[in-house]
């Protein structure tokens, strides 16, 4: 059986990706664009290019209008209660040191950051620094057998010096859905402000935000069909409110002279410079394309092919998952081998994974290992991409044992 | 061109190589050439950051000319690391400034591996090469 995606033809990168031979399996480092935000992005810049938020005229008023509907868009899809809770960011990375710095004024030396083993560097290194610069204790939650957070020990490390809880919503390198239900609770009950980074969770599933009861929400648009350059920090406003301007220069600004100034509130305070207004339009485009998909038909397809990856990783002899995956990806490592002589040989027989430390060094450090290899789905991946997948690495291992 | 007996092998190897296969097993044959390090010279010192793998390298030299040693935990990389050596090695830093090592590797049907989004880190291990030859201005 096969398995095929009947999201893929909407994908052109997989023609250009046949032609050259290509098997990619890398869609949670970026994700392919369907042709409705190709066709967005040739729309905006074909149509007449202009500014937001600066002019007058009618190109400049189209231009306002598809980026302001965008923010609308991702508001909807993220159940927000308005526009106003999202500001468009460069991306995951950006929107958590934008909240590290625009926090920062609430920390006092000795308070305490929480965060968890499993981080990606995005959302540990502005959390460390933040850390350095105010003399915080940074508290890292340990993580279970499985690979999720250990509540039990979370319940301990979670108390009243806790300021801000900062927690992935699914694993980049093993692919767990983390407990954060739980967790959140236990930052409400004392007080503490709670951040979640969505770069991975996004992309599977919708999430609401206004149910999930966070203060703080980021995600990168090129995981999720949208173009880079774009992402999003959702937050609730009165979280929102706490947050002091970061960047400065363009529309943030309110009223300006030459020894003081007076800034906008959220969205457009924390927006300075030109912002990336077609990958932004992009982005709208991508939800909407996602909007008009079956919804399970898409998590039927998702979790049938992750199914298949594990069954197929699980028979080679010496191979270990890096915890249990529930969706999107398996990270592993095979006994005796290198995972560099690995990835090179994928990469000659023209097997797109990642190789390495997945921004993830304290994590793989944690677990023993040098590196792993990740392999990682989308809607459009279908059962031949694995069989090919699956056919290389018995190759490789052929060649190396 | 003026090569070192070994190198010329190293063309003569995998110039006419017919494929990824063949040519893979030929790296780990080259990377077996290496010569092995002492315990002590895998050490933090010798080791060479921004590789996927572990890296060692050893500086050293015969009167004027370069007698660079190296290691990794990766065998392929050995491979690379070898064919690197024989092109370097015996050169004296001059020599070396001259050398175009991504052509070194074109001509070996290597070129990717060179290329700036390989993490393997034989670009890493160039650039420590060249700045310890010119540190040591032999």
């Amino acid at each position: 059986m096969s398995l095929p995606s009947p999201w893929r033809a909407d994908f052109p990168a997989f023609a250009a990706f046949t032609a050259s031979r290509q098997t990619y399996l890398d869609t949670a480092a970026t994700a392919q664009k369907p042709q409705a935000v190709l066709d967005a992005l040739l729309d905006h810049y074909a149509g007449g290019a202009a500014n937001v938020h600066r002019a007058q005229h009618a190109p400049g008023e189209r231009a306002t209008l598809a980026f302001e509907g965008a923010r609308e868009k991702v508001a909807q899809w993220l159940n927000a209660d308005n526009p106003n809770e999202i500001v468009f960011t460069r991306g995951s990375t950006e929107g958590l040191n934008l909240l590290a710095y625009g926090l920062e004024h609430l920390f006092n030396a000795g308070d305490e950051i929480v965060i968890s083993a499993l981080e990606h560097h995005a959302n540990l290194l502005p959390w460390q620094q933040l850390a350095l610069r105010r003399d915080l204790k940074l508290v890292i939650l340990p993580l279970d057998g499985a690979g999720d957070i250990d509540l039990q020990q979370a319940a301990q490390l979670i108390g009243p010096r806790t300021r801000l809880l900062a927690v992935s919503q699914l694993s980049n390198v093993l692919g767990r859905w983390q407990p954060l239900q739980p967790l959140l609770a236990l930052a409400r009950a004392q007080g503490a402000l709670s951040v979640v980074d969505g770069a991975q969770g996004v992309v599977h599933g919708r999430h609401d935000v206004t149910a999930l009861g966070c203060d703080f929400y980021v995600f990168s648009g090129h995981k999720l069909y949208a173009p880079d350059g774009i992402g999003v920090l959702y937050g609730r406003a009165r979280a929102m409110a706490k947050l002091r301007h970061w960047q400065f220069g363009g529309e943030m600004v309110q009223h300006a002279d030459y020894q003081s100034a007076r800034f906008r509130p959220a969205p457009l305070g924390f927006e300075a410079g030109t912002p990336a207004i077609a990958a932004a339009i992009g982005l709208g485009a991508a939800l909407d394309y996602l909007g008009e998909q079956d919804e399970y038909a898409l998590a039927a397809h998702e979790a049938a092919l992750h199914q298949r990856l594990l069954t197929g990783l699980r028979r080679f002899d010496g191979l270990r998952l890096l915890g249990e995956p529930h969706t999107a990806l398996a990270s592993f490592v095979i006994d005796g081998v290198h995972n560099a002589d690995l990835s090179h040989l994928l990469g000659e027989q023209g097997i797109a994974v990642r190789a390495g430390q997945h921004c993830a060094m304290p994590l793989l450090h944690g677990l023993g290992l040098p590196g792993a290899i990740r392999v990682s789905l989308g809607l459009y991946s279908d059962g031949d991409d694995l069989e090919r997948f699956f056919a290389a690495l018995h190759h490789a291992l052929d060649l190396l044992r | 061109m003026n090569l070192p007996e070994a190198a010329r092998q190293a063309l003569a190897d995998f110039a006419h190589c017919p494929g990824w296969e063949q040519r893979a097993r030929l790296l780990m044959q080259w990377g077996e050439r290496l010569e092995p390090l002492e315990e002590t010279e895998r050490c933090e010192a010798n080791r060479v950051h921004g590789c996927e793998s572990t890296v060692w390298l050893v500086p050293g030299h015969a009167g004027e000319r370069l007698s660079f040693r190296a290691s990794s935990d990766a065998r392929l990389l050995r491979g690379l690391l070898a064919l690197l050596l024989v092109r370097v090695n015996g050169l004296t830093a001059a020599e070396l400034a001259a050398v175009d090592v991504a052509d070194w590797f074109a001509q070996l049907g290597l070129a990717r591996q060179l290329s700036p989004s390989r993490s393997n880190g034989l670009n890493a291990v160039l650039q420590r090469i060249r700045a310890l030859a010119a540190d040591a201005s032999l």
